[in-house]
């Protein structure tokens, strides 16, 4: 039984590496689409990881340590995440080390080191990005954390399979409050993966980059490991959306069997490919914001994030601890 | 949950009682000053001989006290025939001083360490009397932590105020810092007036100024909210609570770095220590009212250090407004405590205590670890701002690696330690729906919201703090000649380090150490459903953390892909010069500085801040950029009683004629009203 969990939480995690890069290529198919131009094959991020793991590392001689351990600290925390998050089953043995807050102290880690090493070269690039990284982390964290207290209040657990379970036990339970943590996690969700209002990806433009400001430096195979670590942060993200908003088909606590998990992995799949083309929609419809209009994008999730939890005790919905 | 082996061999070899050994070591501790008396210039002698035994001082207080604690000892009394005539000192050991003397045996040796190797002959105030003032501070810091009475807590506290005074004051040659020195110990002495009159009305009219007899003593709710609140103004005023904090960001920066360590380190949670103690132990938390106060200090505190600490060019200024924000925090989490206990939830009471303790057990490892990398860097390359600094990981290789350790753990980071008080603290904002007030329940939320900000705001300060440090290209050419921290240096910032981490990984240990404190205080313990391998506060289905399995995971990824990308690709590296983006003219001169750093945060929160901002005209020349932040709180309180007590010193300045024959009469007239009275 036990090696059966830990056979399943291998395999959730083989597959998060596996399938994240694929979850990127076909939000740029979506959005190829929809901006009526030809889209990329979606196998297109594979193909460019490849090309970078064979290439020689061009590193700048001022590199120090840090710089170089910290592709691998960045996909080491994406991997881990991925471990935390119910995506198929909830019956995660790894889940029980770490709880909804310690995800989102898993992605500050990540955030501070890739600043941190943004920062190492010294070029004026590199720190702008990570002042900026830094800056629309700082704001979106809180956000993201309200949206998890407010689960916590529904279920009364900050873990995030007992959350899973908790829907599963109490499916009719819908509160107002959900309405609005969904709308400011989506808002936290595209601050935080540099997706359109707030960050490019497909941009190289000085003034306006952040993400890929940070990851200027970079080359080969680090540049590899730093472009599948944020593939992974997008399809984590988008898998605690699905655990928090929309679990449908995670397998829960004791319900077991191939059947069940056959029907989580296409589940998971077809929520993948609603949300890409979601995000690829929001994208496509949404203008980049200037920056320093960024903060207010942020406080307005972070207040939506708020109001959801007042809504919920104002109503004083049954609380489930 | 059985108890580890280690605890029985303790028991066997540990004796029974430990007030007198650790009475023992504070007496050795005054020794060890008085001995560097006898050759006052030596270098060697106070670096080579008296700190490090001092630290092995440390440490023992650090293994006694960890063993009381673990042993789960009855709490120790002790009268010794000192002091004045018929008011002898009362000690008493229990839980709660242990812990405290936990913090400050296990940050004191590794600063103590590092201070042997720190100090350089030339530098101020003479090694010996440096030695001497050290020692006797650390000596009244251990017995503020075991008085139990009043007589014996002031003269200790206020030992305390003054052999920190002189240590801050160690380079009194420079104006500065003269002045910095002033005002500390004009801020000390009014939060030691009001700890005084807290005392006074605690006695409560029995005029027993033994803790025991205060236990005791009922007070109307008046009086006790008049006591809470003295004492609140007083030890907020130590530990550097908005809005008495004016003085730590200028005495910090002041000191020498062991001494910043020491005061940040260790002072400020003595301070916190008084809170808890006179709150929870001598007043037994009685209306809700009190933690509200409390709570809403702490945040404000906590959201104002971490917004000043954002815009600092001063690494150490820096530093001093991060520990505002520390002890802020720490605060927030005693008003939730009072909160809960208030409303006779004991369990959650226990469990934000618990929070509140072993982020001040954290903030003096992590605090202590940087203010001494600061010290590194100072000496390295006798420079503070921030702009003139850069690039030190490449000359200061070890200090770089220490400081990112203390960097990520302030940042509240797991693994780290800082994290898991900042979970413990959140875990318990998340109950308080359960407190049967519905006020509170709305404003509640508000309170984790802004905790949540405050904590992703550290993490900001400290990319800014690390980054411009250590990391980028040497902002300045002498850089280069940066020397790494020699061997004492690095075992001290070693032996912190490694407390962050060990904390961390297994949060178990410092939930216990806070477990035997809330237990006897508060009737409850939060450790019930935790393993070797997690912790699990309340309910592991509720939450559940675990550092080790954490680390281990992180680790094995790491491992794991790193072996996989060389097996599967190749390691070859070609080293190439930075790219310049088709603009050769780089200079290092291009980097960020730490303004720039600042200027989101002055761009969003410009409100709270009182900012003067001179930018260039186009025509300039040489253009001039300069901006100025103050913190307001100068304007708004301290000029204004500062200017008022002037007044009123001028007004009975008229008294002073300066002439005997009026003296005289003075005298005369007040001889007159007093017979008045008596007769």
């Amino acid at each position: 039984m036990r090696e059966i969990t830990l056979a399943r939480q291998l395999g959730e995690v083989a597959l998060a590496i596996a399938i994240a890069p694929l979850f990127t290529g076909w939000i740029a198919q979506c959005r190829a689409w929809m901006q009526n131009r030809s889209a990329p094959p979606l196998l297109q991020p594979y193909r460019m990881l490849r090309k970078l793991f064979q290439k020689d590392v061009a590193l700048a001689t001022e590199a120090s340590p840090l710089f170089r351990a910290t592709p691998y600290v960045l996909f080491g925390t994406m991997v881990l995440a991925a471990a935390i998050i119910p995506s198929l089953a909830t019956d995660l043995p790894f889940a029980q080390a770490a709880d909804a807050i310690a995800l989102i102290g898993l992605f500050a880690t990540a955030r501070v080191f890739q600043s941190l090493a943004a920062m190492d070269i010294g070029t004026a690039f590199g720190t702008m990005g990570a002042r900026r990284e830094m800056m629309v982390g700082f704001l979106a964290e809180p956000a993201l954390l309200m949206v998890m207290f407010n689960a916590f209040l529904l279920y009364g657990s900050t873990a995030l399979p007992s959350l899973v379970d908790g829907y599963a036990a109490h499916p009719a339970l819908i509160d107002p409050s959900v309405i609005f943590a969904a709308i400011a996690f989506l808002m936290v969700l595209l601050a935080e993966n540099a997706r359109i209002p707030i960050d490019n990806p497909a941009t190289h433009l000085e003034l306006t980059m952040i993400h890929e400001a940070m990851l200027l430096e970079y080359s080969a195979r680090h540049l590899a490991l730093m472009e599948w670590a944020s593939s992974l942060k997008l399809f984590n993200y988008a898998c605690v959306g699905f655990a928090l908003f929309f679990p449908w088909g995670i397998a829960t606590h004791g319900v077991d069997g191939t059947g069940t998990l056959l029907l989580a992995i296409v589940a998971l799949l077809g929520k993948l490919a609603v949300a890409g083309a979601v995000l690829a929609l929001i994208e496509s419809i949404s203008a980049k914001l200037r920056l320093f209009r960024a903060p207010e994008y942020l406080a307005i999730a972070f207040l939506l994030a708020v109001l959801g939890l007042l809504v919920h005790l104002l109503l004083g919905a049954n609380t489930h601890a | 949950m059985p108890m580890p082996p280690f605890t029985f061999h303790a028991a066997l070899l540990f004796p029974a009682h430990f007030l007198p050994l650790l009475l023992d070591i504070v007496a050795g501790w005054i020794i060890l000053g008085l001995l560097g008396l006898f050759r006052p210039r030596s270098l060697r002698l106070t670096a080579h001989l008296l700190f490090p035994l001092g630290a092995a001082a440390c440490l023992g207080v650090a293994i006694l006290s960890g063993v009381f604690l673990a042993t789960g000892h009855a709490p120790e009394l002790m009268v010794l025939p000192l002091g004045l005539p018929n008011l002898p000192f009362h000690l008493r050991l229990d839980a709660l001083s242990a812990f405290f003397l936990l913090l400050l045996g296990v940050s004191g040796a590794g600063i103590s360490i590092f201070a042997a190797g720190y100090f350089r002959s030339g530098e101020g105030t003479a090694p010996a009397l440096l030695c001497l003032q050290y020692h006797v501070f650390l000596a009244s810091m251990a017995v503020v932590v075991l008085a139990n009475d009043a007589y014996l807590f002031m003269v200790a506290w206020e030992t305390m105020a003054l052999t920190s005074y002189f240590l801050v004051t160690s380079q009194h040659r420079i104006p500065e810092i003269r002045r910095a020195g002033f005002l500390y110990l004009l801020m000390a002495h009014l939060g030691a007036l009001c700890i005084l009159l807290c005392f006074g009305v605690m006695q409560g009219g029995s005029w027993q100024f033994t803790f025991d007899a205060m236990r005791q003593a009922s007070l109307t709710p008046f009086w006790a909210t008049i006591a809470f609140l003295l004492a609140l103004l007083g030890f907020g005023a130590k530990a550097g609570l908005v809005p008495m904090h004016a003085w730590l960001p200028e005495a910090h920066p002041a000191a020498p770095s062991p001494v910043s360590a020491m005061m940040s380190g260790i002072m400020l949670e003595i301070a916190i220590y008084g809170l808890v103690r006179i709150s929870f132990d001598l007043l037994h938390v009685q209306y809700w009212q009190w933690g509200v106060i409390v709570l809403i200090v702490g945040l404000f505190s906590a959201l104002f250090g971490a917004i000043f600490a954002a815009v600092q060019t001063d690494m150490k200024r820096l530093l001093a407004y991060s520990s505002i924000e520390n002890v802020g925090i720490i605060a927030t989490a005693i008003g939730l405590a009072i909160l809960f206990e208030a409303s006779h939830l004991p369990l959650f009471a226990a469990l934000a205590l618990c929070a509140a303790l072993i982020h001040a057990l954290n903030h003096s490892l992590f605090k202590s670890l940087l203010f001494l990398a600061t010290g590194c860097v100072l000496h390295a390359t006798r420079q503070r701002s921030l702009g003139k600094l850069g690039g030190l990981i490449r000359r200061m290789p070890w200090v770089a690696a220490l400081a990112l350790i203390g960097t990520l753990a302030i940042a509240g980071l797991p693994p780290l330690n800082g994290f898991v008080s900042e979970w413990l603290l959140l875990q318990s904002f998340l109950f308080t729906p359960r407190i049967p007030h519905a006020f509170l329940n709305m404003l509640i939320p508000l309170g984790a919201a802004a905790l949540a900000l405050i904590v992703a705001l550290a993490a900001y300060v400290m990319v800014k703090f690390y980054g411009i440090i250590f990391l980028g290209q040497h902002r300045e050419a002498s850089l280069v000649h940066a020397h790494d921290a020699n061997w004492l240096e690095r075992l001290g910032l070693g032996w912190l380090a490694l407390g962050c981490i060990l904390i961390g990984v297994f949060p178990q240990l410092a939930i216990r150490a806070a477990d035997s404190v809330t237990g006897p205080m508060l009737g409850a313990t939060v450790d019930s459903q935790s393993s070797l391998w997690r912790i699990a506060p309340i309910a592991p289905e509720q939450a559940s953390y675990s550092g080790s399995i954490f680390l281990l995971g992180i680790l094995a990824v790491i491992g794991i892909s790193f072996l996989a990308v060389r097996i599967l690709a190749h390691g070859r590296i070609r080293r190439t010069p930075a790219w310049d983006c088709g603009y050769p003219w780089q200079t290092p001169r291009m980097q960020d500085t730490a303004e720039g750093f600042g200027q989101p945060i002055r761009h969003m929160f410009g409100a709270i801040l009182h900012l003067e901002l001179q930018l260039p005209s186009p025509t300039d020349d040489p253009p001039r950029y300069r901006v100025h932040i103050e913190d307001r709180f100068w304007r708004t309180l301290y000029e204004p009683v500062a200017r008022a007590v002037r007044r009123t010193a001028d007004a009975i300045a008229v008294l002073q004629s300066g002439r005997l024959s009026i003296y005289l009469l003075y005298s005369f007239l007040t001889i007159l009203v007093l017979l008045v009275f008596v007769l």
